[in-house]
């Protein structure tokens, strides 16, 4: 090719990328910004008209939820069903029927509950005892660390909370939780939602999710909702608070957690 | 120098347009996937990653592969593999790709893809793997099209083409070290859950991908009038075979891990891959075929005579590549999930829109490896160095 | 010029792929959107304002609609402060929807004419109005 032509498509080549370099560049500065930590003052500097945000003073406040199931009040099959029903009621839990289905607090035996805890001879009566599972809201959550986007993040008052915008469904989350606590949206819910609450939004296909200790009905200043369903059965409280409820129950009483060797440090107490 | 890939035999024309025809089939069952979610998949609650996590998996391997032929030509000087180093680079593009692929395809919200840049979290393996493959991709992008183009000049490569060749043999030890932290830092997956994970892959990968990389030469040979030449074909089997001595080898040290301790959690997995647990066993023939295959590749590979015998050699390659294919690409990722954390198992296999949509996301693979070697075999044939 | 036969037929096609837009609509009406607040409560409300004034909301509610989520998600603040110091919860359910309660004479009069569709339905639920006409 001509020496000239060589040059003249060169130059043209490295002017579109400048100009379309410097526009991405722009777009991402400027999608960066709204993406990190809302900065109020920077919004007024611009010119921007802007309200301030605040906490509602009726939510709950914490350093450290957690609760305490006493499995030893859990007696009739409705115990269980009650608190079960109760979460997925409010918060518009699918009912799928096969294996991609998606469940925040269910039931499973002792034995699948704890099973590093095999013992061929268990007690007859924890044998076939259910055991209520849902996230523990670890203190140090291999979910947090494992996600790419920060869409599950720990909050300061110790929940382990889901960002439904962020969230890619690459799902590393759940190959990351311990627990098993964390369920996909393998397909859109709405189908397979019996009575959609209005109140609560549901969640999309391609987003994983998982139980948040019901953090809107924690800004409301009730307890969650399987706390209240169970009549006593779960004590919910903050830890870092010496006089709570939980903190008297576990002092009291001895609790074990699902699998304390692997360091997450659950926050879901179980007294058997 | 891109030009070339319009100037071709009449069979070469019909591979790419049967390329995209395959590919334009593959994608009707990707836009499914997209509409319906990836409830079309054979994945599950318990088994949360599967055929596309595996196949990626496998082909970070295969891409860190090129470093194989990038030390002995570039740091040693070992010019036997003039010819084959730009096929190996280039292999290893069309593999980074694939790789970024299956991870698309695999969100449940692909759209949301350029969150992990938008919001990055270092504390993250995942969004380092995005990291170093991106680079990896970059790097052997610009060595091999500049190292290409230089020779198409008979000149040689410019001098800042060489850091970054020794970054790149580097790098490609870090994307498959990334990928294999990926697993064997999670607390809750005793199967991963072990340090010899990275080794593990190194190894395989080491071994997989040349395999691959020969397999394809030999195709090349046939299909062109393109030779690599003898030695340089003897030098690399030598090199695959000692990878692959390694890679059985670790394994080999993980079930005596396992089973010597008597640990449920460290040896249910391997219970479920190769024997079966409560009548569940859908994986128990491939895992087996694997090691049959893998130690037949060994007996063709580790005796000289049979190795440098080159109508023999095939199969031996074919036997590794499937071996380590169905161990690394099957078993290891669906076994992670096997028992799940509460101690119940989910059977996984891949279903066919979900087999179609991996088929598409290899036909991207191969077209790309077919435009790459086509403009790196044109040039080579006429070049004079 | 080689290939002139060619390059000119093929620059008449490609001109006209890339005017297809203006000459395929020509002719059609444009109907400008008018966005409707008739709805039950803000029929009831004596003195008719929403989070901020008029013209913000219009140029701004897109940028106002994603601080309140990131400041409920992830900075668990629930309350806002508008500009004349009220206090609203910020909720799409149940404060902005409280009141434009007609999701398709009011959302959908803009968004359809530029022609986006905000995937906010694929999780929030659509107000009262809608479900009780069937729609979802």
């Amino acid at each position: 090719m001509d020496n000239d032509k060589r040059r003249f498509l060169r130059l043209m080549g490295i002017s579109t990328g400048l100009l379309a370099g410097s526009s991405l560049f722009g777009g991402m500065s400027s999608i960066l910004k709204l993406g990190t930590k809302f900065n109020g003052d920077a919004l007024a500097s611009q010119g921007m008209e802007y309200g301030k945000f605040a906490s509602d003073p009726k939510a709950l406040k914490a350093n450290r939820w957690a609760i305490a199931i006493d499995l030893r009040k859990f007696k009739t099959h409705d115990d269980y069903k009650r608190c079960i029903d109760a979460c997925d009621n409010i918060h518009n839990i699918p009912v799928i029927p096969n294996n991609q289905e998606i469940k925040w607090i269910w039931e499973e035996n002792y034995e699948n509950a704890f099973p590093e805890q095999q013992n061929k001879y268990l007690e007859e009566e924890l044998k076939d005892k259910p055991v209520l599972l849902l996230c523990n809201q670890c203190e140090y959550p291999p979910c947090v660390r494992v996600c790419p986007t920060g869409a599950t993040f720990k909050r300061p008052d110790g929940i382990v909370m889901m960002d439904y915008h962020r969230c890619i469904g690459c799902r590393y989350c759940m190959a990351g939780c311990p627990y098993g606590s964390r369920s996909f949206n393998f397909q859109d819910p709405r189908p397979f939602i019996k009575h959609i609450d209005p109140e609560y939004p549901t969640r999309t296909k391609g987003v994983v999710e998982k139980c948040d200790f019901c953090i809107e009905r924690l800004d409301k200043g009730l307890p969650p909702a399987c706390v209240e369903a169970s009549k006593g059965s779960i004590i919910f409280g903050d830890l870092s608070d010496t006089n709570s409820d939980i903190r008297k129950v576990l002092s009291n009483n001895f609790t074990v957690r699902r699998k304390p060797e692997l360091g997450t440090q659950p926050n879901v107490f179980y007294i058997i | 120098m891109i030009e070339k890939v319009f100037y071709g035999s009449k069979k070469y024309w019909a591979w790419v347009i049967f390329l995209i025809v395959l590919l334009g089939t593959c994608f009707h069952f990707y836009l499914m996937q997209f509409n319906e979610g990836l409830k079309i998949t054979g994945l599950s609650r318990n088994v949360s990653w599967g055929l596309y996590i595996a196949q990626f998996t496998y082909l970070v391997g295969v891409a860190a592969s090129a470093v194989m032929l990038v030390i002995p030509y570039y740091l040693h000087h070992y010019k036997a593999f003039s010819k084959m180093i730009i096929l190996g680079e280039f292999m290893a593009i069309a593999a980074v790709t694939m790789c970024m692929l299956f991870i698309f395809v695999d969100l449940g919200q692909p759209t949301r893809v350029l969150n992990v840049l938008l919001y990055p979290q270092p504390h993250s393996i995942m969004f380092w793997d995005m990291t170093v493959l991106a680079g990896y991709l970059g790097l052997n992008l610009i060595i091999g099209w500049t190292t290409l183009e230089a020779e198409r000049k008979n000149a040689t490569p410019p001098s800042w083409v060489r850091p970054l060749i020794y970054l790149s043999v580097a790098w490609a030890i870090s994307i498959h070290t990334v990928t294999a932290f990926l697993y064997a830092g999670l607390p809750g997956r005793p199967f991963w859950m072990s340090a010899i994970m990275a080794a593990r892959f190194l190894a395989s990968a080491f071994c997989a991908g040349p395999a691959i990389l020969l397999l394809l030469v030999f195709l090349i040979q046939k299909v062109s009038k393109y030779a690599v030449g003898e030695e340089a074909v003897n030098a690399l089997a030598k090199i695959i075979t000692y990878a692959m001595s390694a890679n059985v080898f670790f394994m080999l040290l993980e079930v005596f891990t396992a089973f010597y301790s008597h640990i449920p959690d460290e040896m249910n997995s391997f219970k479920y891959l190769y024997y079966g647990i409560d009548g569940q066993h859908a994986l128990v023939p491939f895992m087996w075929t694997s090691a049959g295959l893998g130690l037949l590749s060994l007996a063709l590979l580790i005796p000289p005579s049979l190795r440098n015998n080159k109508k023999l050699l095939p199969f031996a390659l074919a036997a590794l590549v499937m071996s380590t294919w169905i161990d690394k690409g099957l078993g290891l990722i669906v076994a992670g999930f096997i028992p799940n954390p509460f101690d119940k198992i989910t059977e996984y296999l891949p279903t066919f829109p979900e087999i179609m949509i991996a088929v598409g996301v290899y036909t991207i693979g191969v077209f790309i490896l077919t435009i790459l070697w086509k403009v790196a075999i044109s040039v080579k044939e006429k070049s004079t160095t | 010029m080689y290939d002139s036969g060619k390059i000119i037929s093929g620059l008449f096609i490609f001109v006209g792929i890339v005017t297809l837009p203006f000459w395929y609509n020509a002719g059609k009406a444009f109907v400008k959107p008018d966005p409707s607040l008739d709805t039950p409560v803000i029929r009831q409300m004596k003195e008719k304002h929403c989070i901020e004034s008029k013209q913000y909301m219009i140029d701004k509610h897109m940028q106002l609609l994603n601080d309140w989520r990131n400041e409920v998600v992830r900075e668990n603040r629930t309350i806002y402060v508008n500009s004349s110091g009220q206090y609203f919860t910020m909720s799409l359910e149940d404060t902005c929807f409280h009141c434009h309660s007609n999701e398709k004479q009011f959302c959908n009069q803009c968004h359809s004419y530029v022609n986006i569709e905000p995937y906010c339905w694929e999780c929030h639920v659509k107000p009262k109005e809608e479900i009780a006409n069937g729609q979802r």
